[in-house]
């Protein structure tokens, strides 16, 4: 298993954060998460200026196997999606952390739980026991 | 995990199989990429472990009679040695029960492979119509199965045949077998290419299975030989038939023998009936031309008729869209919609296969850019 990004927190839901400098916040799904999906063949993706609310439906990735809900890991509005998956959705299993990217948002609140890399560690070991 | 294993399973694990239960057995369902694995099979050559099968010998001076009553399709049309059959076996009601392919080794020879899940009842029901004939039925549990598929598969494996086999497995023609020493060699498969399935003992499968590897062949999992059966309008049993469908709704009525009228085929009564019933469900492909994926189970909505449903459903990576096979109401028409997650998506209905040896067999509209 690769090492966890450091700069990024996590959920339980396999979906990491990244606060970046304009107080915005970058979201997409873990490692973890693609490798379990398999390779991923069609992502739908949130509308600009969309409100979501916390835990609520964001985006849907499908794989070769199922399709995913992701949902938002925190209230806010959606000010840009990754455009590029919608004829690369490749790309999330090519580079989740990087051009795998899903939606960046404007968070209207701070209710997300979140994890550090550590802890997201721990969470994984503990599932795969 | 606590499935079956084949023999091939250390060889799997060692690989870095992502292993899944299917029908009980701890099988591969991809190595790293089921696309990869996919593209491989219709460009070049994949090899698959199909050792879960079931292998089953029908011999005795029954074994026709038996067979000629047990299967819809009819074995009498097997006048060449090695020629194959594919066939439903049926139960009383007409409904499939297990489909299958019968060789013809020889005269009071056959032997029948049937599906993995499905081997307990498989089992049971074919010892018990058995009894009536004189025949003798021996599951051979101790052979594996190694499926190569693709446009170069033959010429990729057929190094890795003994020299004294070799020119007549690759002389065999699509839908023969050979019975190759402690091999059987036959030009069949899963995935609309061109390829060969090898029935062999277990402990020669690993080893055998390595030196296609070496050959060039891509080991490729279960991932893959289902998105390759899909494009190549093959049916899977348990997504779209089993023992409460027949085959005239599985799109299956070609593989009934109906002549001679007087062979009893078990369920032969029922599926007369369904037979001269204009209103049965049609088993039809269905094209998605925008973005979504379609799944099983998925509803299909047609205009001023019944809903008929998905039974496999999935994306296609040679056509780079999403396709499915469906259960649909009797009619003629060319467009659907399709339930998907709450939104109705226009889908055509086409006629299958999707796909065959790497080129699309229905027309594709080259999708806009958005």
């Amino acid at each position: 298993m690769s090492e966890l990004p450091g700069d990024l927190t996590y959920t339980n839901e396999h979906e990491w954060l990244r606060q970046e400098e304009d107080g915005t916040v970058t979201i997409g799904i873990t490692d973890h998460a693609q490798s379990a999906l398999g390779d991923l063949v069609y992502v739908e993706l949130p509308e600009v200026g969309q409100d979501v609310d916390g835990g609520g439906e964001m985006a849907v990735v499908e794989s070769v196997k199922a399709a995913s809900d992701v949902y938002a890991p925190i209230s806010g509005e959606v000010v840009a999606v990754n455009e590029a998956l919608s004829d690369d959705p490749e790309k999330i299993n090519a580079d989740p952390y990087g051009d795998g990217w899903i939606v960046r948002m404007r968070p209207s609140g701070d209710d997300g739980e979140t994890m550090s890399p550590d802890e997201y560690q721990t969470f994984l070991d503990e599932l795969e026991d | 995990m606590l499935g079956k294993k084949t023999p091939l399973y250390d060889s799997h694990a060692v690989a870095g199989a992502k292993i899944v239960d299917f029908g009980g057995w701890d099988m591969p369902l991809h190595y790293g990429s089921q696309l990869e694995e996919h593209h491989a099979v219709r460009q070049r050559a994949g090899s698959f472990d199909v050792s879960h099968m079931t292998v089953v010998d029908v011999s005795g001076a029954g074994a026709a009679s038996f067979l000629r009553t047990l299967l819809a399709n009819d074995v009498a049309r097997l006048k060449d040695e090695g020629k194959a059959l594919y066939s439903c076996m049926l139960n009383h009601d007409g409904g499939v029960i297990d489909d299958l392919i019968t060789y013809y080794l020889g005269p009071d020879r056959y032997r029948v492979i049937v599906n993995a899940a499905t081997r307990d009842k498989d089992m049971a029901w074919i010892n018990e119509q058995a009894k009536a004939f004189d025949v003798g039925v021996s599951e051979r549990e101790e052979l594996a199965m190694i499926a190569v598929q693709g446009p170069e598969a033959r010429e990729r494996a057929a190094g890795v045949l003994d020299d004294v086999w070799r020119d007549k497995a690759l002389a065999l023609k699509p839908f023969y077998g050979l019975e190759a020493g402690d091999l059987f060699v036959a030009r069949t498969g899963y995935t609309g290419e061109d390829g060969w399935e090898i029935i062999l003992p277990a402990d020669q499968a690993a080893d055998f299975w390595a030196r296609c590897a070496d050959a060039g062949i891509r080991p490729c999992g279960l991932g893959a030989r289902d998105t390759l059966r899909l494009e190549a309008g093959m049916n899977l049993y348990g997504s779209d038939m089993d023992e409460t469908i027949s085959p005239l709704e599985a799109g299956l009525g070609w593989t009934i023998a109906w002549e001679p009228e007087d062979r009893q085929f078990i369920g032969r009564g029922p599926l007369n009936e369904m037979r001269a019933n204009k209103e049965r469900r049609q088993f039809a492909g269905l094209v998605l031309e925008g973005k979504g994926v379609l799944r099983d189970h998925m509803r299909v909505v047609v205009e001023g008729r019944d809903d008929g449903e998905i039974t496999s459903g999935g994306f296609s990576p040679t056509l780079q869209r999403s396709i499915a096979m469906a259960r649909l109401p009797a009619g003629d028409y060319e467009r659907a919609q399709v339930d998907v997650r709450g939104r109705l998506l226009d889908v055509r209905v086409v006629k299958m296969p999707f796909v065959r040896n790497g080129k699309a067999q229905i027309e594709i509209q080259k999708r806009e850019e958005r």
